[in-house]
């Protein structure tokens, strides 16, 4: 496999070497296509445990494409295709062994619209995927408090948890699917653009909610908005199309990123002056 | 240091509505109608227009000639607004004439007959021709629901299973089913029943409330798949994903996100689909007959249902016998209109319009 | 940079778990009995049709001829008459022409009214009212066609026999409204009547609810341009509406050509190609049907169903040229 020059300086060392047990998600020369349309090219990437990854780059690019790649929501396209690997904790998530419904336990999501579960309460929406994926669990209650108070949401709704999600505000729905995907305890929670369709308000609690959840869980999260990368994220990932497949520019912790980065690109991207 | 005044202040205002149209001027606008109504009424003596229909072309030629000539101080734009108006309102009006005039005849004839001996007794020892204070169509509405039950038994699960199939599983064969349901869904009634007589009725060798309620069925059946497709179709893709996202497989995913949240919406659909049916009369005089007596077998020859009762009726040809077809009619739209009125209920409290709210 | 080589696509594939596989085997086999319950239906009508199509041919649909001979009603041949000729001979043009004849009397009647009340509804009517109309007119399009044959019976013909006098008087040197005999109760015309009175709430309760859809903003920028109402329903409403009328029109036009016991009930049928429709002959195909199973032998009942096929065939190119209208002008939301 041809190694791309352009990876995180850790992952470039790792790669010389053998592939010890990689503690997090890593990506190895990831590409995606639907149909004959090569999407994305060539993508390698560590997410260490306990970090937030920052996908920035302008639209079309593939970063929405890559997340879900990371928890095989992509195949879901009927023609969608992918070559390279990517690795949960060493395994490919992609081998053919693999059951895609286990992974995507561990590599959670939380979606750019709002989609609580509409036939479903408050309380029922945290137990979904529990009750979905036939998880063996005593104490809902428990369970309930704790991933509400990790979205931030437990005291705004713990007097009416057998309202339905649909009353809630759009960010506080958006902050109900964050719990709904904390409840089966992943060790990854993938974000695409979580806050693109809220209010400024909203948009400060939820990147609160991250920066919390960051201290248990590996975190990836899109956005087109360069301040919340640079809140929230502890690492930076750069992607861009020159109108080909979208490829990955330049990675690095974020402060470097936004600083002082290695390619021209990235500092008028960080700057504003395109995108 | 405001220099906004009463800033942060409460100001008392009253409501108003400048664009309301005044009392007075409605109250004018009324007794205009009023007036018309009369002139309209003093045409049919006057002229060749005769009765309630002759009325209504009077009343509608002078509202016109009014927005035409007397508004004519208006500019075109506006003469030409006031006459679709009338022109509008009077196609409206029009369209719902006979439906109301269905709806007062039903009940002014049918209630004549109406005892509450009527929904109990069935007419083995009484002829059409009797007193309307003995028989009744006690066995009818048996013999309709039970056929109504059977149709609804046979479609829904196949109805809601080629849904589910269209919508989730998406085989290979999607397109083919689509595109048969479509077609069957313009089977003309009676061809349906033509079709249960030539292979269930013949190779049974009778008549029967069963063959009655498979004609019914092959008629529900597209109708059922068609809406529940549409129902299905309704959930937004977002919450699929969400539901494998959180790592459960497809089964699980349609029978408890999916499902669960359309379930007003197919009850709504299965209800519709009794309501349609109930009234179908061709396919049952193909198929089950006119039978006099309760029959609760469904393979025990002919068998009466609310339609074909009163069409008997109605073909007898005698003035009570005539009597009981309306009261009949009467019965029969009242169930109609039932199953129409649940599933309203239902429809209303369906859990998708909850979350997304359009206008009105 | 150096060049990247593109590898091979990894073989994608959504592979489903067992339980997920017995559950899309279920649902699979659920739509396949609909489908074949559905095809055997056809399949059925196409088969049982045979022997009359080739029998007769292309005569069947133009012949105006309908007459069963030799046979015991109950199945079996008549004693003695098993060597004789079959003289049968079984077609349904005037039937076919009849169908038309009344459905298109109803269109033309049905259609204006049901804009009219669709417009009503939807951008006259008081908003208090409107609640009240749309569920009036649900439940209208739900009332079983037999009540309709009833009241055109023993309420309408009244009626429509005066508009049929009037029409006869005024405009009887247009051929269409000559009759032989002033007889006009059980004539085309006031059946169509009847059928329009059928028909209007479905093709409104269409046509509303696609006028329902029409964008808020593009009617509030035709008003905020100074258009006036009939400008905004004109320029907007009906061009967004158009398909959708369309629909409903096609949806009626199939009712009206497949409906049964109210032309059963209001027509006398006459086996004679007829365009006169103030006179009191007529029918249709599937009245035609429900009149002449009880009685049929076995041959007549192959050329009823063959008369059905027909039918069938007609309400399905109706509905695809509907479809196909809807498909091509559908506007995208």
């Amino acid at each position: 496999m041809t190694q791309t020059q352009i990876t995180t300086n850790q992952s470039a060392n790792q790669q010389n070497g053998e592939t010890s047990k990689f503690i997090g998600l890593e990506t190895q020369g990831v590409h995606a296509w639907f149909g004959k349309h090569h999407a994305l090219s060539n993508v390698s990437l560590r997410f260490p445990e306990r970090t937030v990854t920052g996908l920035i780059g302008p639209s079309g690019c593939g970063k929405s494409t890559f997340i879900r790649l990371l928890n095989r929501m992509h195949e879901f396209i009927p023609s969608a295709a992918m070559a390279g690997s990517v690795l949960l904790n060493g395994s490919d998530i992609y081998a053919p062994e693999e059951d895609p419904a286990m992974i995507r336990l561990k590599v959670g999501m939380v979606f750019q619209k709002p989609n609580p579960f509409p036939a479903m309460t408050i309380r029922e929406n945290v137990l979904a995927g529990i009750k979905l994926a036939h998880l063996k669990r005593s104490n809902h209650d428990e369970i309930v408090e704790q991933c509400l108070t990790r979205a931030g949401l437990w005291k705004e709704v713990k007097d009416r948890l057998q309202a339905s999600g649909g009353s809630l505000s759009g960010g506080q729905q958006q902050r109900l699917c964050i719990a709904r995907s904390l409840a089966v305890e992943p060790q990854v929670l993938l974000m695409d653009e979580p806050c693109s369709a809220l209010d400024p308000g909203s948009t400060l609690r939820i990147e609160e909610t991250i920066k919390e959840l960051a201290e248990k869980i590996t975190v990836i999260i899109v956005t087109h908005n360069m301040q919340q990368a640079s809140r929230v994220s502890d690492h930076c990932a750069f992607f861009l199309t020159d109108g080909g497949p979208g490829y990955l520019v330049e990675a690095d912790a974020t402060r470097k990123m936004f600083t002082n980065p290695t390619d021209s690109r990235t500092a008028d991207y960080v700057q504003g002056k395109f995108g | 240091m405001s220099t906004v005044a009463n800033a942060g202040q409460l100001t008392t205002a009253e409501p108003r509505r400048p664009w309301a149209v005044s009392r007075s001027k409605r109250l004018l606008g009324f007794g205009r109608m009023l007036t018309f109504a009369v002139a309209a009424f003093v045409a049919t003596i006057l002229t060749p227009l005769a009765n309630f229909d002759g009325w209504a072309v009077a009343f509608l030629l002078i509202n016109l000639a009014w927005v035409i000539g007397i508004a004519s101080k208006l500019g075109a734009k506006e003469r030409r607004d006031a006459v679709l108006r009338v022109v509008i309102t009077s196609l409206a009006v029009l369209a719902f004439v006979p439906w109301l005039s269905i709806l007062v005849t039903v009940i002014l004839k049918g209630y004549r007959a109406v005892y509450p001996g009527y929904f109990i007794s069935d007419m083995r020892t009484s002829t059409p021709d009797d007193e309307l204070n003995i028989g009744g169509a006690g066995h009818a509405i048996v013999g309709s629901l039970i056929m109504v039950a059977i149709a609804t038994v046979v479609t829904l699960p196949l109805g809601i299973l080629t849904g589910i199939y269209l919508t989730e599983v998406r085989g290979r064969l999607t397109f083919l089913v689509r595109f048969i349901v479509q077609s069957m869904a313009g089977v003309p009634s009676v061809v349906a029943g033509l079709f249960i007589f030539a292979t269930v009725v013949k190779s049974m060798g009778q008549y029967s409330g069963l063959a009655g309620g498979l004609a019914l069925a092959v008629l529900m059946l597209p109708t059922v798949s068609r809406t529940a497709e549409e129902v299905l179709k309704l959930v937004p893709d977002d919450i699929r994903s969400a539901g494998y996202a959180l790592g459960a497989r497809q089964w699980r995913t349609a029978l408890l996100v999916v499902l669960p949240t359309v379930r007003a919406g197919l009850s709504t659909a299965a209800i519709l689909g009794v309501a349609r049916v109930i009234g179908e009369t061709a396919p049952l005089l193909l198929t089950s007959l006119n039978t006099n007596g309760f029959v609760w077998n469904p393979i025990g020859g002919t068998v009466a249902s609310l339609p074909t009762y009163i069409f008997a009726m109605f073909m007898y040809g005698t003035e009570y016998s005539n009597a009981r077809a309306w009261t009949g009619s009467l019965v029969l739209l009242a169930l109609v209109f039932f199953f129409f009125i649940i599933a309203r209920r239902l429809g209303n409290k369906s859990a998708l319009k909850a979350n997304a709210n359009r206008r009105k | 940079m150096t060049i990247v080589e593109t590898p091979e696509p990894r073989q994608m594939m959504v592979v489903y778990s067992r339980a997920d596989r017995i559950f899309r085997r279920i649902v699979t086999g659920g739509a396949l009995t609909s489908l074949l319950l559905l095809g055997f239906i056809t399949a059925f009508l196409v088969m049982r049709s045979a022997e009359t199509f080739r029998q007769f041919g292309l005569d069947f649909i133009t012949g105006s001829e309908w007459f069963s001979a030799g046979e015991d009603p109950l199945g079996g041949a008549v004693e003695g008459a098993v060597e004789e000729v079959d003289e049968s001979v079984f077609s349904i043009g005037p039937m076919i022409v009849g169908s038309l004849v009344v459905a298109l009397i109803a269109m033309l009647i049905a259609l204006p009214l049901s804009i009219g009340g669709a417009l009503y509804i939807e951008f006259y009517a008081p908003r208090s009212i409107y609640r009240v109309l749309v569920s009036l007119l649900d439940l209208a399009a739900a009332i079983p066609s037999l009540i309709f044959g009833l009241w055109g019976i023993q309420v309408f013909t009244a009626i429509g026999v005066r508009w049929a006098t009037l029409l006869n008087d005024r405009l009887s040197f247009i051929p269409i409204f000559s009759v032989e005999f002033e007889n006009f109760g059980r004539s085309p015309f006031v059946a169509g009547c009847v059928l329009a009175a059928l028909v209007v709430p479905i093709t409104t309760s269409v046509s509303r609810e696609v006028y329902s859809r029409t964008p808020r903003d593009l009617i509030d920028t035709c008003f905020a341009l100074g258009g006036s109402k009939w400008g905004a329903i004109r320029s907007v409403v009906m061009p967004y509406g158009k398909s959708g009328v369309i629909a409903g029109a096609m949806l009626g036009l199939g009712r009206a050509l497949g409906e049964t016991v109210a032309i059963y009930l209001m027509l006398n049928l006459v086996f004679r190609y007829s365009f006169e429709i103030l006179d009191s002959a007529g029918g249709n195909v599937a009245s035609m049907i429900a009149l002449k199973f009880g009685e049929a032998t076995d041959k007549e009942i192959s050329a009823l169903i063959a008369s059905g096929l027909v039918l069938f065939i007609i309400t399905l190119i109706v509905n695809m040229i509907a479809s196909s209208i809807v498909a091509r002008t559908t506007p995208r939301a």
